[in-house]
């Protein structure tokens, strides 16, 4: 459609100025015709520029946002207004999002800090783990398509691309070329794999190796041959681009990037928790290294990925609670040796049926505890105290298929703190002791742990403590 | 407007009842029954009866292949539905079985195609089990009117929805119950709307689907019903034990 006028009236909706003019769609900006209306929010309209005669496939992207935009929900997507019918006048009135395309950072003349990265980044992740939890795969995310708000938190654009597990999906075809756009399209979209919410933490990693090198990892191929070049090839290290780089970002960055969608992170929520926590990052060669692999092992994943099948997807929301995030709160005080026991067996019963889950160890302590005065108690030293006893106390887990992290958080509220934690971290199932915390106030208030099986947003499991007592006598001799 | 489509009730009247009260809280404002009204279940005349009351208030009302076998059941055997063809048909009065014979084999509303099996010569039953069946059933539709946007069917007893992508390919899609999948009538659709009194993909709960005309929408839909119930008539009738215990497992 060509490009309206303002002032023109569209149904309930009068078009005001033209705000962006993309390759596929206008975006107006819109008010009801009756200003009594309005949503209380500025509104936008898309209007594609492919019409209804130009032939129903060449509008089949902007259906697929008709399809999928008025089901989402949450703060990291615009809401949905109203919606033009397709087959007279195509059109999306949703929410106008104020704030800065992600853009804006990558075209900045000097890079972001560590820390700013990695605050973009965990907020794309996280507006990306809302969007998996609704089941839908954005397949389409790129710093045009991610504005920042004024409060640091994300908003995703555009899912003309996506892909709705519950839904049929008019994307879908075996054979056909890829589907999305070449500089940060997927291995497993380049062969046709839609669906899979490891897809977008690709995505994620290409823009987070732009923040930080502003280059681009795989260059912007424009032919077939250069995009199957991303079933094998492992990016130059940022590293080599920026020294300066600390290695944990390096680590993130380069594992989201991983051609085999089983090696990057298993779920936004888990590239999150990493970017909230760079000092618990496990680094490896991947995080240290500035060269990339020698000929000799390109050619060998070049091999491989000849002979890669890609399955289907998992559904997102089955992905994300197959690998949840476990919490353990680990209390310190008020707490005997068999709870803490029994608390280490129901952790390591839930880890062990759930491989490539993530466990935060957590404690609560009260914010008096520190002094400024006593540097033996000052607030490093307790953490540090704090953080060697949760080390303590996980070391007989076997986490070798797990990543581990500890936390020592200051509150004089425990349930609120834990909740809060759980909240802020994505976390999927929560471990707790049933009598712990506060032992001695049970039967005056709430205690704890009913306070965070009503207020957490996951999980609970209570455990009360059961242990055989030859294994007590075991650990005592140990 | 709402379309309720309830497809292979199979004498199963505590499933249809349930299903057809689930739609009138959903506020289906019409009923297509799209045939296999008996055999198998204990309750024909039940469920017949309901059907006429339902056609006499102007629901669409197909024949299916188990209504021709109890209208006339086969001489020879040949396999459990056979067997059961003899008893249903001495159970249904001649007004019943006038009724079942005097059904169309497919209805027309607006740019719906209603079959209980494939559009493509519907008195052959072809079974809708992959993209390739569907593909016939969709160019066969196309025949009778180009027109024609959804087609609804049965026979098969599990729910899909058939679609054509952008290259005119056809998809097969398993649709999650409960939730209104856009069907927009820009495009060609088949959506096999699972059994009402047989369902057998391990989920014993009936099945059924509501196409909301206006908003363009179809939603399948699982109802739990009284299935022991239902097993224990078929077990009460001496039907073979074989069909209560398969309503006990949704086989």
């Amino acid at each position: 459609m060509k490009l309206l006028e303002p002032d023109t009236p569209i149904d309930a909706f009068v078009v005001r100025a033209c705000i962006h003019a993309g390759a596929m769609a206008h975006i107006y900006a819109v008010d009801y015709a009756d200003a009594t209306r309005g949503p209380g929010f500025a509104m936008v309209m898309k209007v594609p520029r492919m019409t209804a005669s130009d032939g129903a496939e060449n509008i089949v992207s902007f259906e697929v946002e008709l399809q999928i935009l008025p089901v989402l929900s949450g703060p990291y997507v615009p809401r949905f207004v109203a919606a033009g019918d397709l087959m007279r006048l195509p059109y999306i009135v949703m929410e106008y999002v104020p704030g800065q395309t992600l853009q804006h950072w990558i075209d900045a003349p000097e890079r972001p800090s560590d820390h700013d990265i990695a605050r973009l980044g965990a907020a794309i992740a996280q507006a990306a783990h809302s969007l998996h939890q609704q089941n839908v795969c954005h397949l389409d995310l790129k710093p045009a398509n991610v504005i920042i708000r004024e409060n640091g938190s994300a908003v995703l654009l555009d899912f003309g691309l996506s892909c709705h597990a519950h839904y049929p999906d008019l994307l879908a075809e075996e054979m056909r070329p890829a589907v999305g756009s070449p500089i940060w399209i997927a291995p497993e979209q380049v062969v046709g794999v839609r669906g899979d919410l490891r897809s977008d933490i690709f995505a994620i990693g290409v823009m987070l190796y732009e923040l930080a090198t502003g280059e681009l990892p795989f260059g912007a191929p424009t032919t077939k041959g250069g995009l199957r070049q991303r079933l094998w090839m492992t990016p130059t290290p940022p590293r080599r681009h920026r020294p300066d780089l600390p290695a944990w970002l390096q680590e993130i960055i380069l594992r989201c990037l991983e051609p085999e969608a089983a090696r990057r992170y298993p779920s936004a929520a888990h590239l999150a928790f990493d970017l909230t926590h760079p000092e618990q990052v496990p680094i490896t060669e991947r995080g240290e290294r500035t060269q990339g692999p020698g000929v000799r092992a390109q050619f060998k994943r070049w091999l491989k990925a000849a002979g890669m099948h890609y399955q289907p997807s998992p559904l997102p929301t089955q992905q994300i609670e197959e690998v949840p995030i476990v919490m353990v709160a680990v209390p310190h005080a008020d707490v005997s040796d068999a709870t803490l026991y029994s608390l280490r067996q129901a952790v390591a019963r839930s880890l062990g049926i759930r491989p490539g889950a993530r466990l935060a160890c957590v404690t609560v302590i009260s914010p008096s505890a520190s002094s400024t005065s006593d540097t033996n108690r000052s607030e490093t030293a307790l953490q540090r105290q704090h953080v060697a006893r949760l080390k303590q106390w996980a070391q007989p887990l076997d986490l070798s298929n797990h990543s581990a992290s500890y936390h020592v958080i200051e509150s004089g509220d425990v349930a609120q703190a834990l909740v809060r934690y759980a909240q802020g971290n994505n976390v999927g199932l929560m471990i707790l002791g049933a009598a712990t915390h506060g032992l001695q106030m049970q039967r005056l208030i709430a205690t704890v742990p009913m306070r965070v099986a009503r207020d957490a947003p996951c999980t609970v499991i209570l455990v009360k403590q059961q242990v055989p007592f030859a294994a007590l006598g075991r650990e005592e001799q140990a | 407007m709402k379309i309720a489509l309830l497809s292979d009730i199979h004498a199963n009247r505590q499933a249809l009842e349930a299903c057809l009260a689930h739609a009138r809280t959903q506020d289906a404002q019409q009923f297509a029954l799209l045939g296999d009204l008996v055999n198998y279940g204990a309750d024909p005349v039940a469920v017949v009866e309901q059907c006429m009351a339902l056609a006499e208030r102007g629901a669409i009302v197909l024949q299916g292949n188990h209504d021709v076998l109890a209208i006339a059941p086969p001489a020879r055997m040949e396999n459990l539905s056979d067997l059961c063809a003899p008893w249903t048909h001495a159970q249904l009065s001649p007004a019943h079985r006038a009724f079942l014979s005097a059904l169309p084999l497919t209805a027309r509303r607006d740019t719906a195609l209603f079959v209980h099996a494939s559009a493509d010569n519907p008195e052959r039953w072809h079974y809708i089990t992959d993209t390739t069946a569907a593909e016939r059933s969709m160019r066969a539709a196309s025949q009778i009117d180009p027109a024609i946007r959804h087609i609804f069917s049965g026979h098969v007893h599990i729910q899909a929805l058939y679609f054509l992508t952008t290259t005119a390919k056809l998809m097969r899609f398993v649709p999650e119950p409960g939730v209104p999948v856009p069907v927009p009538t820009h495009r060609r659709w088949l959506a096999v709307v699972g059994a009402v009194g047989q369902p057998r993909d391990g989920d014993p709960r009936a099945a059924y689907a509501l196409f909301d005309t206006d908003a363009a929408q179809i939603t399948f839909h699982r109802v739990p019903y009284d299935h022991a119930g239902a097993a224990a008539a078929s077990r009460a009738a001496a039907l073979p034990s074989y069909f209560a215990d398969r309503l006990e497992q949704g086989r």
